[in-house]
């Protein structure tokens, strides 16, 4: 199949990213998974929605985030110029809440007066609880035990916007697990309850709507590329967990094929040790939460936990546009282990004064050899997906320091 | 084989005026020999048709008990070669008795459907329930299971509307399985009021039996669901069973105490006379 200049033309009426995606749920929900996605149809052709959404990102989130240069990133490695993409600067401190507030506008459409969510480092449970404190809405979100432990500011975050927390603890009590406990909870209170899915994976439509609320971000950086620079860049890059940030940065600029589109998974130990959290690098095609995606699984087809000091990138799928794009290669995908994320989220705070989150540390961690690639007329433009001050506290324990 | 053994179940349990009895059992827990000798028990005193869950580290859709019960086996190292093995063991001395292997998806997935299939077909599986593999999901397992008279078994739930059903329906063969709640496994109490009309309904939009399960537990639930049903299907409690062997070190007890719950549903259900 010839798929250029069709990149934007997926997922298809059944959901499907050529053989990823689709609607692998209980048949409990099979009815609200399929009312949702009439739902976001209307919605799509509703300007009223777009108007209301458009308003708040603009009073309420803080967009559009600014395009910066890191000049002094850019000097220290020679080549490329590297850009940033601030969304870090968004309320709440990470790209998370640009998803949140349209699958809230969507709930209240719907009538559901109950939000439930998943978090893994916490960014995604604030945005939530903060959209939902916003309109009066009851708020529960799922948390894995050992992320309430390493996440602590963005629990106590949560609790102050009147959001409930269901510390889980099956598994390793990680994202994977949460996302499990939300599905149960999803299935038991089926007719009030929209579940708000922070990563674009899941069942269709999940992927499709996660990643058109996170558009804002590529829509943007886009048309300021453009004005500052007066072309596309030659690369545009964002860390991989589920894989949001990255989808919303890459999916603007999926038919410019002059524009490479890299992703960084999160290597964990290393892949070679099996501690990681990197599935398409390390991973092979399965079914697991609603999709069928690069998953990590033994040969039994049983998951495998993920592990990655950045709990936002713990997880052992990968949203199913992204396996897509890598098999097609419209996309490539590096890695980046726990080691080299901190010693990025030190070196960009040195020399950018910008704390970034551990997830997008992931992605500066390999900044400077595709920068290298590019060459000195090269252009490029990373996510700051999220600010690091929610991971001070690991990052200390990273680096041996008592706070 | 597949189908008829399951038809049979049900042709002669219509015969003798009365529901069916499903009894589920996860494979492995607390090990295999344990189940082996569970399979025995649960057939021999009253098991019409026995489901044989095969164990997922991430089983959304089950509550505590079935999470519990798969990582038990698990821990055991079961694996879906293990299941398949169990249920051919069981087949060598027994032609008669269906048996439904449900679980998820993926370990499936992995193993290729066709190979599932041809290893299922042979040990003498006769059908799967897999319960995140949606009607709309499911064409490629059920092309296949064709070849090996194996049946697709699906679900419907309080949330499945005539519509619905009938989408559930297609392709579907062996029974429907009626999820009584809105829930996971194990959790709550089935209404049979609640759900009495919409079992008629998905009976008669499938023209194929009905099977109730999700919150029942006791033989007095049992006799009620099989009022309005034409089977009735438990899960959790005798799973229970099993972590009660694993948790006293007498893997021994699982089978007999699975052997007095699966007599006493059997009575319950009994008593209730169908026309």
């Amino acid at each position: 199949m010839d798929l250029r200049n069709t990149w934007d033309k997926w997922p298809d009426a059944n959901g499907r990213f050529g053989e990823f995606g689709g609607r692998y749920v209980a048949e409990t929900l099979m009815p609200l998974v399929l009312e949702l996605e009439a739902e976001y149809r209307k919605a799509k052709q509703d300007p009223a929605f777009a108007a209301e959404m458009q308003d708040l990102w603009t009073h309420y989130v803080g967009r559009p985030s600014p395009l910066y240069f890191a000049e002094r990133l850019t000097e220290h490695f020679g080549e490329a110029k590297i850009y940033f993409k601030r969304d870090e600067l968004n309320h709440t401190g990470a790209h998370k809440i640009n998803n949140c507030l349209g699958q809230v506008l969507l709930a209240r459409r719907m009538g559901k007066k109950r939000i439930i969510a998943e978090t893994g480092a916490g960014q995604h449970g604030v945005a939530t609880a903060t959209i939902c404190a916003r309109f009066g809405l009851e708020c529960v979100v799922f948390m894995g035990e050992t992320d309430v432990e390493r996440q602590k500011p963005n629990v106590f975050r949560m609790r102050l916007l009147g959001a409930k927390i269901v510390p889980v603890s099956s598994g390793t009590g990680t994202l994977k697990d949460a996302m499990n406990e939300a599905l149960r909870d999803w299935v038991t209170n089926v007719e009030t309850t929209f579940y708000c899915i922070g990563t674009a994976a899941g069942p269709h439509p999940y992927p499709e709507i996660v990643r058109d609320f996170q558009s804002v971000i590529g829509v943007e950086a886009r048309a300021q590329i453009l004005e500052r620079e007066g072309r596309l860049p030659d690369a545009v890059m964002a860390c991989i967990g589920g894989g949001s940030n990255a989808i919303g940065l890459f999916h603007p600029f999926i038919n410019d094929e002059g524009v490479r589109l890299i992703g960084v998974e999160a290597a964990g130990h290393g892949i070679e040790t099996g501690l990681h959290a990197a599935a398409l690098n390390g991973g092979r095609p399965g079914i697991l939460h609603g999709n069928r995606t690069y998953l990590l699984q033994t040969d039994d087809g049983q998951i495998i936990d993920a592990h990655s000091i950045s709990a936002g990138l713990d997880y052992p799928g990968i949203g199913p546009e992204h396996a897509f794009l890598r098999d097609a290669g419209r996309a490539e995908y590096l890695s980046c282990t726990d080691d080299e994320a901190l010693a990025a989220f030190q070196l960009c705070t040195r020399l950018e004064g910008i704390i970034p989150a551990l997830e997008p540390a992931h992605a500066i961690a390999r900044v400077g050899e595709v920068a290298k690639e590019l060459g000195p007329k090269g252009l490029m433009i990373l996510n700051m997906c999220g600010r690091g001050d929610k991971d001070v506290f690991s990052v200390a324990k990273a680096l041996g320091v008592e706070m | 084989m597949g189908r008829t053994r399951i038809e049979t179940a049900f042709s002669k349990a219509r015969g003798e005026h009365r529901a069916v009895l499903v009894t589920y059992l996860m494979a492995g827990d607390p090990d295999l020999e344990t189940s082996y000798q569970a399979l025995c028990a649960l057939r021999d005193n009253g098991a019409d048709i026995i489901e044989l869950g095969a164990p997922f580290t991430d089983p959304m859709a089950d509550g505590i008990a079935i999470q519990k019960a798969g990582l038990r086996s698990l821990a055991a190292g079961t694996r879906l070669t293990d299941v398949i093995a169990l249920a051919a063991r069981f087949r060598k001395d027994d032609q008669t008795t269906p048996l439904i292997l449900m679980g998820y998806a993926n370990p499936v997935h992995s193993m290729g459907y066709v190979r599932f299939a041809e290893a299922a077909a042979k040990a003498g599986i006769d059908g799967s329930i897999l319960v995140d593999l949606p009607p709309e999901e499911d064409a490629p397992l059920r092309e296949i299971y064709a070849k090996y008279d194996l049946s697709v078994i699906r679900l419907a739930t309080p949330t499945t509307n005539e519509a619905r059903a009938a989408k559930v329906a297609e392709g579907a063969s062996g029974f429907i399985y009626f999820v009584a709640v809105t829930g996971v496994t194990g959790a709550g109490s089935a209404d049979p009021a609640a759900i009495a009309g919409q079992v008629a309904m998905v009976r008669k939009v499938s023209g194929l039996p009905v099977c109730v399960g999700f919150g029942v537990k006791s033989g007095a639930q049992a006799a009620e669901m099989a009022k309005i049903a034409d089977g009735v299907v438990v899960g959790s409690a005798f799973v229970e069973k099993a972590g009660d062997a694993q948790a006293s070190g007498r893997f021994g007890d699982a089978a007999p105490a699975m052997g007095r719950l699966v007599r006493e549903l059997r009575s319950a259900v009994d008593s209730v006379h169908k026309a």
